[in-house]
């Protein structure tokens, strides 16, 4: 680690598991649905590799736009805009504790840090806390205690759970903060928290979680989850 | 027997020469196009950079020529009526004013940071969604960009530029549909042929210099 770890968005070298090409550009363009977007703005605030690549897909739309048969704005359109100018209130940086767990974008959902965050026990020490979108995409965050396993589940389209303290693992890999997780509805997994401190993840789906067990599924309704 | 051999040798040869020709001349084309790129981008910056330092309104004026209706037609492209386009151009354009002193050259043109300003306008007009935003990565009040970062990033990304306009007619519309907006992200399949490589590593330095500055 270099002399700027303590900062947010280091050189993360310990990041693994990236963003996918996709997401990356979907969120370039502009057309990626709003809780996968909260995902890649709160990865590549910690990924220096994926906040390069989202702007080098960026260029391209910048060179789709340079490119268009442009349309000419009504006479008065440069006028407009000056008085816009001198209307506009002065320019506000975004304000972001010091000393925090939560990224900037995950702040911005929550309305402040991780002591800030309304949890829900939904069993066996495991808590989550649904954060509104105005979209159908679903964004939680789950608190997991070291060692507990999350239920089995499966999923209906595209889940992403990004790190954002502790670790978990699955019968495939081991994730840590920063690191994304991409599940499919071809993924059944099982993940479990490591020991140490709870692992606090944010997920994003657009359809619910299918739970294996009977006792979960029963809940479902009942957990929003 | 031979002869005829030997002039149809001759005849291709002589078609090989046209044709290299013709690459070379293309090549040259591209160059060109290439320079003349990254020298409007060069403009751009120092216009960008007198609205920035003086509040400069014949700089603005004239990024506001080059930009706005850009702007518009992508905004039109991804579905605004005209009448919204060209109330969220001004918008747009206004935030280009405001937001001048986070421009960092070393990590994108003029192009590309207005588009990324138009983008974020299409979402909040058109899509009616949050945004979420990535955390800034600002400069300290006396940092510059290095400006060999500025030089190449402004290289690769006229190289973009070429390469997107040299692609196979079907590809470039996917690559289009992609940015105005029909394509869902799981329809997006990768992005190849493009010299995203390289300019992902120019970004990936300037970055290592930003954070090196504010460390």
């Amino acid at each position: 680690m270099n002399d700027c770890a303590t900062l947010w968005g280091n050189d993360m070298s310990d990041v693994k598991h990236h963003l996918t090409d996709a997401l990356l550009m979907s969120y370039g363009a502009g057309t990626l649905r709003e809780g996968y977007g909260l995902v890649v703005a709160t990865h590549v605030s910690l990924c220096d590799d994926c906040r390069a690549r989202l702007e080098s897909f960026e260029a391209i739309g910048g060179s789709l736009m340079d490119d268009v048969n442009s349309i000419e704005l009504s006479e008065d359109a440069l006028d407009a805009t000056m008085a816009l100018i001198d209307a506009a209130p002065a320019f506000q940086t975004r304000k972001i504790e010091a000393d925090r767990v939560l990224p900037g974008p995950v702040q911005d959902y929550v309305g402040g840090d991780l002591k800030d965050v309304r949890w829900r026990a939904v069993g066996g020490g495991v808590r989550q806390a649904v954060l509104k979108t105005k979209d159908e995409t679903k964004v939680r965050l789950f608190s997991i205690p070291g060692g507990t396993a999350m239920p089995n589940h499966g999923h209906r389209g595209l889940e992403l759970t990004l790190v954002l303290q502790g670790a978990f693992r699955d019968e495939e890999d081991r994730f840590g903060l920063g690191d994304v997780e991409v599940a499919t509805e071809h993924t059944h997994h099982t993940p479990v928290a490591e020991e140490g401190e709870d692992c606090i993840c944010l997920a994003v789906t657009d359809a619910p979680l299918r739970f294996k067990g009977l006792i979960p599924r029963i809940a479902q309704p009942f957990l929003g989850i | 027997m031979l002869t005829a051999i030997a002039n149809t040798e001759q005849v291709d040869q002589a078609g090989a020469i046209r044709r290299l020709r013709r690459i070379r001349s293309s090549k040259n084309e591209t160059r060109v196009d290439m320079k003349e790129k990254a020298a409007a981008n060069d403009n751009w910056i120092a216009l960008i950079e007198k609205v920035r330092d003086a509040k400069d309104r014949a700089a603005f004026a004239a990024l506001f020529q080059h930009f706005a209706p850009r702007v518009k037609a992508f905004l039109m492209k991804s579905g605004a009526v005209e009448s919204l386009a060209e109330e969220c151009t001004q918008d747009v354009m206004a935030t280009l004013w405001t937001k001048a002193h986070l421009f960092d050259p070393s990590r994108a043109s003029a192009s590309t940071w207005v588009f990324t300003i138009a983008r974020n306008k299409k979402i909040d007009a058109l899509r009616k969604m949050r945004r979420p935003e990535p955390e800034d990565l600002t400069w300290g009040p006396t940092d510059e960009p290095d400006a060999a970062d500025v030089m190449s990033l402004r290289q690769e990304s006229a190289k973009l530029s070429a390469a997107i306009a040299k692609l196979p007619e079907k590809q470039r519309e996917l690559i289009e549909r992609a940015y105005f907006g029909d394509l869902s992200h799981s329809e997006i399949a990768e992005v190849t042929g493009l010299p995203l490589g390289t300019i992902k590593s120019r970004i990936r330095l300037a970055l290592e210099r930003l954070r090196h500055a504010m460390g």
